[in-house]
């Protein structure tokens, strides 16, 4: 039998105002079980816990029911005051009598007769709690990070400064992602190569990452300190421990047609390449789809020039499977599609490009050297004009109904460099709103507009077309309230931004959500930022949202953190209110696995005495404790009742049921 | 009908002289000539003395199967166009071993109800002869002839299909009557159009005729759980007889949405209740129901599909939004 | 709000999901949006923990009306869980429904945890509503006197 304490909180006036405290307490110290019942002006404060613990060491109380306020709020505080006083911290139950009872309700009468309810109720419930013992498991101390993009090297070289190995998989052949291809970063101006390529080349050297570049995660399997994952090694056709990088392969290659990723498809590329200058590794690839070699069996020039033998055509997928503690999403964005966008001719006309394009095109290293020329006939642009907000804040449906945040900044970037480096141009920025929160960020855009004499146009564009070799933008000035068109020679627009589309098949590997934008989302918008509610798996950089670099790296740095956080443990405690499978009830229908979002439940045969020496083997439910995280989906799929929830049994939730209905 | 009788003993005992199976699953006189029941068979002269095959074998044998899984060897069953969706709903349970089972699919004309054949004045019945929609009845009074569509069983009369959805192979002499099964849903939707009220009526007579016998539990393949809920002390609902008012509903409630998407409409439940309630109504307004709101289900038409219930869309209905209110 | 009848109060007990519609409780508390005595709430982790048996025994013991709330289809906690909870409660009042059971006794709502008008005007109206139906005798006693 329980020896049951009941504690009723004053909650200073805040509960005492409008329930009588004291005829709570003494109607629930006459109710079957207890033994002990008081009330306090302040329950959760140093002394109230005092006369908690107390109460349960003299009074030999085996649980206790606390009327206070929303078990949201201190329900973790007096389970520690239990544990402190050596009760087991599931022998607690909270009425909340605050937020349910005295602050809604007026009427002292009314408000007493339901706080005593509800304590009847936690009594009720308490009277068929056990005790529960958070089950522990042990931590692989190795992280995986998926995608070598700028958060991924962050976050990577931070696990690793810790001391902890951690694995880079990225799926393009060199780590670098989108911010190798910029040219300069707002707002200081600084050649984004020169600021990224010493961190890539840190993630190279330190020895506890490992890169592995054109790879991409297969499959997965584990739980939050204990992952197993497959990864594929695509065939690269070069031998990664042989290759120099040296470009020998590159130079005599014969197939010169593929198109360059790296340049947005700017210029081509040879069969064999590496993608740029400082990639890392710093290894070739041989892209099956253009070598005259592997496709039709003739050539070989780039094996018979090879001085380190690194060219082998059988090369074939390779497959490694690795233990981890961690996993980080780190698979960064892309540009979205534009093929929605006909009016701005981006698929017609040459010399309208996205901002990524020109990112390119002003490169040193891009296919212009540098020196911005048309695409279409290499000559030097005199107008050049920016739209904004191409598909983004579109709620039409052809676009992305968020902002994708970085698109003014570069924009303002792009129109100052233009205007520093050619003087003699003209540049037009058509844009909704200017958007520019962030340290600098403003000042930048004003230095644009008053430095360089940007012409910042409020309104959108309705078309873009082509007369006599000039693009004609039409659109409208809004607050001048007239239509304008500029003939411009080169146009252009910043596309919204998407997440990289493979996010979606990792995120059903991981069993992580995933947004409508499909963004992942994060564990709590403002509290949990870069935890996915996944336990164990981590968010770093645009995968959970559009963000520019400095807020990139900040987000990888705090992933960092919770993965090294995590790391450092040497033992994970569980939740212990999960699903518990009665073996002798289960019929092992398959029904509560498909319904649990965590795949917690699996099934074994199990073997069973059936009485008089005689066994049989049944099949029978399994919940893994650790990846189970207590939502009792199961419990009601269940056909047979076999499967339960600690914490929450269908016994005590039956019993509260009969409780609150008493009248 | 004995010829086809003939042709499964035939059988029946060809599979177990050749060791394909040790045991046979089929249906042995009982005390009556129409209480055909269930029963196992190990060897040809048991087969040859006591299997029984005629239009009063309605019984659904799948859920046999369950029990017989605990023995070893290869077992012979002889199922019907609708128990072959039972047999499949039970090996996607793992309820059933399928590698363990040799399944005849055999020919079914829709089997018959005696208390239908009482109704129309006949008793003592000890024969039957069938010559397609004439049924001629043999009873210690002499014979009659009665019209085979009005002396079947209701789940005969809203067959829902006769394709056979597992056998091994079939046996089928006669060609089988075309089955609408659309038409089973039509009582359920009268039902529906009815004033809450009268619903309440109708319910309250048939639900209150339940003596919580658990023949309908009992029969149910759908129903193989080896410690049902109502008898688990531990499940807040168990209860060996309706001690209240409420409980016969609530029993009637539980099961059925235990088994929603789970239940192939075999229309067993109905054909045992010893009080005649119509407990197919149920389970086919969850039928009806779920496929009008989640697309076309039928339960046991495959074994790979994913139930009704655990799966979901994002835009699926919100519940109570297609009722209306009001008495 | 509307006037409650003084003599008959209605008995609702409400299923909350911990993580959206119990905070929007505790917000509506904290709020000081009152809603009547007699709605009794029930925590459980996610609405896909409700049992219809719950729903069941809740009228069997006098509830005269039942509510489950929980958080807003895809903000669920565990991701999927509300998603079966919509499926198993739109099944089991069309069942309650078909079985002559005023569907005005029964109901889903979402509420998030930023709902706390919500959850107050949602226990008041359903609380408004089941005092015009009176108290629930069809589920309480079906074998009824005659």
């Amino acid at each position: 039998m329980q020896r049951i304490g009941v504690f009723v909180c004053w909650c200073g006036s805040n509960i005492a105002a409008t329930v009588d405290v004291k005829r709570v307490a003494e109607t629930l110290g006459q109710e079957p079980g207890v033994v002990y019942s008081a009330d306090y002006q302040y329950m959760c404060s140093e002394n109230g816990q005092q006369l908690i613990k107390t109460a349960i060491k003299e009074h030999g109380l085996t649980g206790i029911v606390v009327c206070s306020c929303s078990p949201r709020m201190h329900e973790a505080t007096f389970r520690k005051t239990a544990e402190s006083a050596g009760l087991n911290p599931y022998m607690v139950e909270i009425a909340n009598i605050r937020e349910q009872v005295s602050w809604i309700h007026k009427d002292i009468e009314e408000a007493t007769v339901k706080a005593i309810i509800l304590g009847r109720t936690a009594i009720a419930k308490l009277l068929l709690n056990t005790p529960l013992t958070a089950g522990e498991t042990g931590v692989t101390k190795r992280a995986l990070v998926i995608g070598g993009g700028i958060a991924g090297i962050q976050t990577a070289l931070d696990i690793a400064e810790a001391g902890y190995e951690v694995d880079i998989v990225e799926q393009r052949p060199t780590i670098g992602g989108r911010m190798a291809q910029l040219d300069k970063t707002f707002p200081t101006l600084d050649c984004a190569a020169c600021i990224l390529t010493p961190k890539m080349v840190d993630c190279a050297q330190n020895e506890k990452i490992d890169i592995l570049s054109y790879s991409e995660v297969e499959e997965v399997k584990g739980f939050v300190g204990n992952f197993t994952v497959k990864i594929r090694k695509k065939a690269r056709y070069i031998d990664e421990k042989k290759c120099t990088g040296c470009g020998i392969c590159m130079s005599v290659c014969p197939s010169k047609k593929g198109l360059n990723e790296f340049n947005m498809n700017l210029n081509n590329r040879p069969a064999a390449y590496i993608p740029f200058a400082q990639a890392i590794p710093n290894v070739a690839v041989i892209d099956p789809e253009q070598c005259i070699k592997l496709k039709t069996g003739k050539c070989g020039l780039c094996s018979m020039k090879c001085e380190a033998k690194a060219i082998d055509y059988t090369q074939q997928d390779s497959f490694v499977e690795r233990n981890y503690g961690a996993i980080v999403v780190a698979t960064g964005f892309k540009i979205a599609d534009l093929k929605y966008f006909n009016e701005y001719g981006y698929a017609d006309n040459k010399d309208v490009i996205t901002s990524l394009e020109l990112e390119r095109l002003m490169n040193a290293a891009g296919p212009t050297k540098g020196t911005l020329l048309r695409p279409s006939d290499n000559t030097h642009p005199h107008v050049i004009t920016f739209i904004q907000c191409v598909g983004s804040r579109d709620i039409s449906g052809c676009g992305k109904p968020y902002c994708s945040k970085i698109c003014c900044m570069y924009t303002a970037k792009h129109a100052m460099l233009i205007r520093e480096k050619y003087p003699d141009t003209e540049v037009h920025v058509f844009y909704i709103d200017v958007r520019t929160p962030g340290k600098n960020y403003d000042e930048f855009y004003r230095r644009a507009v008053e430095q360089y004499d940007v012409d910042y146009i409020k309104g959108m564009v309705g078309k873009v077309y082509n007369e006599n070799g000039k693009l004609m933008v039409q659109g409208s000035d809004l607050l001048s309230n007239e239509q304008i068109t500029i003939a411009s020679d080169l146009v252009v627009l910043a596309a919204a931004i998407e997440p990289e589309p493979s996010v979606r098949k990792i995120a059903t590997l991981l069993t992580t959500s995933i947004d409508t934008n499909n963004f992942l989302t994060e564990a709590h918008a403002k509290l949990r930022p870069v935890e996915s509610p996944t336990a164990g798996i981590f968010l770093s950089g645009m995968c959970q949202g559009p963000k520019d670099i400095p807020e990139t790296v900040s987000q990888a740095s705090a992933c960092a953190a919770k993965v090294i956080g995590l790391l450092a443990k040497d033992k994970l405690k569980c939740n212990p209110c999960v699903s518990i499978s009665d073996d002798s009830m289960c019929i092992g229908c398959g029904t509560c696995a498909n319904v649990c979002p965590y795949g917690a439940i699996t099934y074994v045969d199990k073997e069973f005495r059936l009485g008089g020496g005689k066994t049989e083997v049944r099949r029978v439910a399994s919940v893994n404790e650790a990846v189970c995280q207590g939502c009792g989906a199961c419990t009601v799929a269940c056909p047979s009742g076999a499967i339960d929830l600690k914490g929450f049994t269908t016994k005590q939730i039956m019993a509260e049921v009969e409780a609150v209905c008493k009248r | 009908m004995q010829r086809i009788e003939n042709l499964m003993k035939a059988k029946a005992i060809e599979l177990l002289e050749n060791g394909t199976v040790n045991r046979v699953l089929g249906w042995t006189a009982g005390d009556f000539y129409y209480d055909n029941t269930p029963a196992i068979f190990n060897s040809k002269e048991e087969i040859e003395k006591s299997f029984v095959y005629n239009s009063f074998c309605g019984a659904n044998l799948s859920k046999y199967l369950v029990k017989e899984r605990k023995n070893e060897g290869k077992i012979l069953v002889f199922l019907k166009p609708c128990d072959t969706y039972s047999f499949n709903q039970l090996v996607k349970e793992h309820r059933v071993n399928k590698d363990n089972i040799y399944i005849v699919g055999i020919e079914c004309q829709g089997h018959l109800s005696i208390e239908a054949i009482k109704a129309k004045g006949i008793d003592g019945v000890v024969g039957l002869e069938e010559n397609g929609e004439e049924v001629t009845v043999k009873s210690i009074y002499g014979d009659k002839t009665v019209v085979r569509g009005e002396v079947m069983l209701e789940k005969c009369l809203s067959c829902k299909s006769k394709k056979h959805v597992a056998y091994d192979e079939l046996i089928i002499v006669n060609e089988m009557p075309e089955a609408d099964s659309m038409k089973r849903f039509s009582k359920v939707a009268e039902l529906e159009a009815m004033t809450a009220d009268e619903r309440f009526a109708f319910w309250k007579s048939e639900l209150s005729k339940c003596i919580r016998c658990n023949a309908c539990r009992n029969v149910c393949p759908a129903c193989t759980c080896t410690k049902c809920v109502f008898d688990n002390p531990e499940s807040g609902v168990d209860a060996k007889a309706n001690a209240d008012k409420f409980e016969e509903k609530l029993f009637h409630i539980i099961r059925s949405f235990h088994v929603t998407g789970r239940c192939t409409d075999c229309g067993e439940c109905s054909r045992v209740c010893p009080q005649n309630i119509p407990l197919h109504l149920i389970n086919r307004k969850y039928i009806k129901d779920i496929n009008e709101f989640y697309g076309e289900y039928q339960a046991g038409a495959d074994t790979e599909s994913k139930a009704p219930l655990t799966a979901f869309t994002t835009s699926d209905i919100e519940p109570g939004s297609n009722l209306k209110e009001g008495k | 709000m509307q006037e409650i009848n003084k003599e008959y109060q209605p008995l609702i007990v409400a299923f909350c999901c911990n993580w959206c519609s119990y905070a929007g409780a505790d917000l509506a508390g904290s709020s000081r949006l009152s809603y009547p005595a007699n709605v009794k709430i029930i925590r459980v982790p996610c609405s896909c923990r409700v049992n219809p048996m719950f729903i069941l025994k809740a009228f069997q013991r006098g509830a005269d009306g039942v509510i489950m709330c929980g958080c807003h289809p895809g903000d669920c906690h565990y991701t999927t869980g509300n998603y079966y909870a919509r499926r198993r409660m739109t099944l089991l009042f069309d069942m309650l429904d078909y079985l002559g059971i005023e569907k005005e006794r029964t109901r889903v709502e979402w509420v998030s945890a930023a709902e706390g008008v919500k959850f107050s005007n949602v226990m008041n109206e359903f609380a408004a509503k089941i005092c015009e139906l009176g108290e629930n005798k069809r589920l309480e006693d079906l074998r009824c006197k005659e």
